[in-house]
């Protein structure tokens, strides 16, 4: 019987391909998130760069990201009460369940999170420099429905040198 | 009618044209700001789409000008100058959907007059803006 459920417990380990069952259920969650994001959300923190995925962070680093929008990241990103709240509802809801963590404290930048390392050091390596890339939390470079709020695998497309948007 | 009716009916009719209207068009706009302008300025003599662009263009002392984001050719595509996010056109001579929503507009002249000046933008200088887009023509 002992035999049976270690047997058991590696073949599911080895099905799940990643580290660990739970962070890879997370990321699909953030490739293929299961309800289109908020049409608020969108708007207003959609604006100015992609909608970033809700599952990208924690409850804990949206609220912190949310109490200093009047000085996000060295712009001005105030929103109303109303939009506001119906946002912060909405990323509550949808956020990731473990913690986002960046020396010690709730990061405030997705791509300072381990998940997204993990997911993107690599192309990074390869891509960032790029004029059409730029930076990090530029998602739309590669991922070509980000503003719909989509980062499937299938949608992306990791541009190159010399080539033309 | 009776004199009452005649009253309720003239107040009816003032009420309506002394009520702010739902701005929808760029021109609502402009009489906006006229109206704000004067307010502050007795000696307000009418926008300028030559100040609007020198407007638009200058930094102000910061880092940012209108430009940065939005660039020299307002007909055209903007890009965001840190995020790279495309931004749509901005004057209405290209993009029917700009300067039709009051919300919209007072929101995005709070954040990015911050963002540039460091303030808020008066209603002369939105004005001045409002006219230097709408003078753009392709």
């Amino acid at each position: 019987m002992q035999g049976f459920k270690l047997t058991l417990a590696a073949t599911m380990a080895l099905l799940s391909g990643g580290l660990s069952i739970t962070s890879a259920m997370a990321d699909d969650d953030v490739k293929r998130p299961r309800t289109p994001p908020d049409p608020t959300y969108v708007q207003e923190c959609g604006a100015c760069h992609a909608p970033f995925p809700a599952k990208g962070l924690s409850t804990a680093s949206w609220q912190a990201v949310l109490a200093g929008l009047d000085q996000h990241f060295g712009t001005d990103a105030s929103v109303e009460p109303k939009p506001l709240e119906q946002i912060r509802a909405y990323l509550a809801a949808n956020a990731r369940s473990k913690d986002t963590l960046a020396d010690g404290k709730p990061a405030l930048r997705i791509t300072e999170t381990s998940w997204f390392t993990r997911e993107h050091s690599r192309v990074l390596a390869k891509t960032l420099a790029l004029p059409q890339v730029k930076t990090a939390s530029n998602c739309a470079a590669c991922h070509t429905r980000a503003a719909e709020g989509r980062y499937s695998e299938q949608d992306i497309h990791v541009p190159k040198a010399g080539e033309t948007p | 009618m009776k004199p009452f009716s005649y009253l309720a009916l003239l107040g009816f009719a003032a009420s309506l044209s002394g009520t702010p209207a739902m701005a929808e068009q760029p021109a609502d706009f402009i009489n906006q700001f006229s109206a704000e302008a004067k307010q502050v300025n007795a000696g307000f003599s009418g926008f300028s789409a030559e100040r609007g662009k020198a407007f638009f263009t200058s930094t102000h002392g910061n880092d940012w000008s209108c430009a940065s984001c939005h660039t020299q050719n307002p007909l055209a595509e903007g890009k965001h100058t840190v995020t790279s996010k495309i931004i749509q056109p901005l004057s209405p001579n290209a993009n029917s959907e700009r300067f039709t929503n009051p919300a919209k507009v007072e929101k995005w002249f709070k954040r990015n007059c911050n963002d540039v000046l460091k303030r808020a933008c008066t209603a002369q200088e939105k004005g001045d803006v409002l006219t230097y887009l709408l003078s753009v023509k392709s």
